[in-house]
């Protein structure tokens, strides 16, 4: 079973300087009073968070709703923007492989893959022995999926509140968060370059194709940076 | 449209499992000192920084109303805050946050 010493040590992670917990938390927060704008009642907006806890699916979500899209296009627009949580899973999920952990736990702790606890998880996997480390992610991704749901309640009940100066100024924090904490994981050639071209190379792209811009872009971006990194270090 | 809520988070839900899904499918074959994991790892980070530009600069929803300057002057700001206060994660978030809401109403 899962380790509890590992879990909330993973857990109190959201305690930290470096915590995600606010940046997370007003975001979903704006989730939660869009949703109930567009007419979902507190049941299913909780269910949205607690099912999809990916923001910018949502988001794919909300706006398809209130223009009325199909099944079918809300699914493909969907895993488009999802799309992403591939690479991130292949550069997380490694890290934790160990034989004596059943594999029932990866298969359900891969829904905690979000930008936040992933960044988490990649700054102090080293502090953490290999075979425990996939309880130590759960315990983060337990963490970042309570502040979400949470937040989603709060957003729901306080959206009568919030004035758009206010939704403004919640819906740039998260963003600013992930740009610090990108500029923070920027140690090695690689991330470095994958950050700065990834982030040059998405919009422009959008130019051409807005669905394929972030697929796109992170894949030149990404692959160019592996090259000039893997030569680097030759 | 009740039905519809339900199933469009159903159908969500499912289009963002099937990426995290196949990523840890692929996981057990892939070692972390092996070329590709470097590879993947260089992927997701670009990507996701491709995501967050594109939510700045092509914004959807709110922030979309928000002046192009006003957003880049957080942005700077922001930043600096983040390497004045040696790379503090709270000040710089709830700076842009209020900068953002103040800038609006003055840009």
């Amino acid at each position: 079973m899962i380790k509890k010493e590992l879990f909330f040590k993973g857990y109190k992670s959201i305690l930290k300087p470096d915590s995600p917990a606010i940046a997370l938390g007003c975001c979903f927060i704006a989730i939660g009073a869009l949703l109930k704008n567009i007419g979902f009642n507190i049941q299913e907006s909780i269910f949205s968070t607690m099912l999809i806890y990916a923001l910018p699916g949502s988001l794919v979500m909300a706006e398809s709703i209130l223009v009325g899209a199909s099944l079918l296009s809300i699914f493909i627009a969907v895993w488009f923007v999802n799309a992403r949580l591939y690479p991130m899973a292949v550069s997380l999920f490694p890290l934790m492989m160990d034989e004596r952990q059943p594999k029932w736990k990866y298969y359900i702790s891969c829904h905690f893959i979000a930008v936040s606890a992933w960044l988490i998880m990649k700054s102090n996997y080293e502090t953490i022995e290999k075979k425990d480390r996939v309880d130590f992610w759960i315990g983060i991704g337990s963490a970042t999926w309570s502040v979400a749901v949470i937040a989603t309640i709060l957003g729901f009940y306080l959206s009568d509140y919030l004035n758009k100066d206010m939704l403004m100024g919640l819906a740039i924090l998260n963003p600013i968060y992930f740009i610090c904490m990108m500029v923070g994981a920027m140690k090695t050639v690689q991330v470095t370059l994958a950050v700065t071209l990834g982030a040059a190379l998405g919009p422009v792209f959008y130019f051409f194709s807005p669905e394929w811009s972030i697929l796109l872009g992170g894949l030149v971006a990404g692959s160019i940076a592996f090259l000039i990194g893997e030569k680097n270090v030759n | 449209m009740s039905i519809n809520i339900f199933l469009s988070i159903i159908v969500t839900s499912i289009a963002t499992y099937i990426s995290r899904f196949l990523g840890v499918l692929s996981s057990v074959r892939i070692k972390e000192t092996s070329k590709i994991f470097r590879w993947f790892n260089c992927l997701a980070y670009a990507t996701l920084a491709a995501l967050i530009a594109r939510t700045i600069i092509f914004p959807v929803g709110v922030l979309s109303e928000a002046s192009y300057l006003s957003r880049i002057l957080v942005i700077v700001l922001s930043l600096g805050i983040f390497f004045i206060t040696k790379k503090n994660f709270v000040y710089p978030t709830i700076f842009s946050a209020l900068g953002m809401a103040l800038l609006n109403n003055l840009i």
